[in-house]
């Protein structure tokens, strides 16, 4: 499997305080990578190590198989990057803007440049307001624009920080399905954020950032097996319920006043109810509860996350 | 592994340059700053012409009021004279002064880095941009007197410092030197405040220190008592530019001044190239 993005040890210390702490990122080809954690973890600074805006303190890493930063002029041109929100000439109309950053690009082919304005404004619904004033713009409309930068010219690593930061629930669910058709052309996706429901929507992958750590990285499918379900029976006999299901092979038994729970691995609900019922339990309630992926970052990183959006 | 993707052809174009251009001069401020300084030679014009000139020499520099009134090419120079000091530098440090903290304090600089845009050539783009400025505003201050001047007073042979008279064309060839040489004197500034520009995130800051700076250089200068360090003040040799009014022209005496420009040029930009090739750019 080669990496699009692959850091070893990659830490940046401003001052006495730690920002990013030994990160390992491995970022598959093909994937869309959810870069998760809630805001002040440490992504943004990454992210700029990642693109050369900072030298880290310690560490390194590549893009697309080339060192970084040494390989910067060659590799960057291949990666489009959404950095902490948008930032443009606020007197320059949004298409004048990617003119010039189009010109900035010594790979860009100037003959062809108007046209790939057009289409790259045209994927996020800009066309119509080409020609206004940047200044003139609405949040969800810079936001438009900087994914429009990014899309310039074909790339094969999209780096989007925050992309559906202040879009209407509209055009957040524009820019998850232009993330997931990008995805589908080839390019890998590195997408950061602090909503879980970004990453359970849009992700294949996912890193868990926390104090400047990388707390978690795994396919997201893993993460979810890994939560594993539980049988949970309420009954006036949490004792006799927590040995009945040791008995049949729960893992993990723990019991309160009034109920008992266990981890039921490869075993199937119905049976469990049938043994409890044959060593005479009494069952008031039984549910298979699986905890979220929510609750699972939360054990992950001991902070809840904003789930809304 | 897979293939190894060939890397991107890097051609060599002037797509960026002409789009720094571009943008300086779409600028409203830039535009308002270029009428403020081609609206001074008119002032002075018609000042000048509805009062009797005061004969006084002020300044250090030639004294070319009292010859208004006989010739209109005059205004050219005086207006010359007269922004020196204060408003030609400040138009060199509102350009220089934004020309990074303001792509930093927008955050346009991070973007323009990731497309990539190398520093040392986003340096060589934006110097480039401070360069079309410091030649283009003497030209604009020394046309504008020529227009007002020519319409008020009328041309004529241009009576030199030295006495002798040469044609009126010859004349405007001069004023194009000068012109070239106070072009050199503000690149010079505009290195300096490109360097002061890699410093900070507030573009306004760079340009109140540049300006600052000129005008303590120009005070400095005026001191006797430090007469020391004369040489070394970045103002020192502007009003030298007279020395193209002279028959025949003492180039030498303008060595000097380009001597002076050249070094401070290479010194602030070796200066800013060292502070802004390693910077964190978090802004």
């Amino acid at each position: 499997m080669t990496l699009a993005i692959q850091s070893a040890g990659l830490s940046k210390r401003f001052g006495r305080q730690v920002a990013v702490d030994a990160v390992d990122l491995a970022v598959p080809r093909g994937s869309v990578y959810g870069f998760l954690g809630p805001n002040g973890s440490g992504k943004t600074t990454t992210i700029r190590m990642l693109l050369g805006l900072i030298t880290p303190s310690a560490g390194g890493h590549q893009l697309l198989c080339e060192p970084m930063p040494d390989r910067a002029a060659a590799v960057l041109p291949r990666v489009g990057a959404l950095v902490e929100g948008p930032a443009f000439h606020p007197y320059l109309s949004g298409r004048d803007n990617l003119r010039r950053l189009d010109a900035a690009d010594r790979t860009a082919h100037a003959r062809t440049a108007e046209a790939r304005i057009s289409t790259a404004l045209e994927r996020v619904g800009l066309s119509a307001a080409a020609a206004k004033r940047y200044r003139n713009y609405s949040l969800g409309m810079k936001q438009r624009l900087a994914i429009a930068a990014a899309l310039l010219v074909p790339r094969e690593l999209l780096i989007l920080d925050e992309p559906t930061n202040g879009l209407d629930p509209q055009g957040t669910r524009e820019v998850r399905s232009l993330v997931a058709e990008l995805a589908a052309e080839g390019a890998t996706v590195l997408l950061s954020t602090h909503l879980l429901a970004e990453v359970e929507q849009v992700c294949t992958h996912v890193g868990v950032m926390h104090r400047g750590k990388l707390v978690a990285q795994e396919p997201l499918a893993q993460l979810r097996s890994s939560a594993a379900p539980r049988a949970r029976v309420l009954t006036d006999q949490p004792e006799a319920a927590a040995r009945a299901l040791t008995a049949l092979g729960l893992t993990e038994v723990t019991r309160t006043a009034a109920e008992a729970s266990g981890g039921l691995g490869s075993i199937a609900p119905e049976k469990v109810v049938a043994g409890l019922v044959q060593e005479g339990v009494p069952v008031r309630g039984f549910a298979v509860v699986a905890p979220s992926l929510e609750e699972k970052f939360v054990s992950l990183t001991g902070e809840g996350f904003d789930v809304s959006g | 592994m897979s293939p190894v993707e060939a890397a991107p052809v890097k051609r060599v174009s002037g797509r960026f340059l002409r789009s720094e251009l571009r943008l300086i001069a779409v600028r409203r401020r830039n535009q308002v700053g270029l009428a403020a300084l081609a609206a001074v030679p008119f002032v002075l014009a018609i000042a000048i012409k509805v009062a009797a000139p005061d004969r006084d020499n002020r300044g250090g520099g030639p004294d070319f009021f009292a010859q208004i009134t006989g010739n209109g090419f005059f205004v050219a120079l005086a207006a010359l004279g007269a922004e020196l000091t204060l408003f030609l530098p400040i138009a060199i440090a509102m350009l220089a002064g934004d020309a990074v903290a303001g792509e930093a304090n927008q955050g346009t600089l991070r973007y323009l880095l990731a497309v990539p845009v190398g520093r040392t050539r986003l340096l060589a783009v934006k110097y480039a941009g401070i360069l079309f400025g410091a030649f283009l505003a003497p030209l604009v201050v020394a046309v504008s007197g020529l227009v007002i001047g020519l319409i008020l007073f009328g041309g004529g042979d241009v009576t030199l410092l030295s006495g002798t008279s040469v044609s009126f064309g010859e004349g405007l060839l001069r004023l194009l030197v000068i012109c070239l040489y106070l072009g050199v004197c503000l690149a010079a500034a505009g290195a300096v405040g490109l360097f002061l520009s890699t410093l900070t995130e507030q573009p306004m800051g760079a340009t109140i220190a540049l300006t600052m700076l000129t005008v303590a250089s120009a005070v400095l200068g005026q001191v006797q008592q430090l007469d020391w360090l004369h040489p070394y003040l970045l103002t020192r040799h502007w009003q030298d530019f007279g020395e193209l009014l002279r028959d025949p022209v003492s180039f030498g005496a303008l060595g000097p001044g380009l001597l002076s420009a050249g070094a401070y040029i290479l010194i602030f930009l070796t200066a800013a190239w060292a502070r802004f090739a390693g910077k964190d750019v978090t802004a």
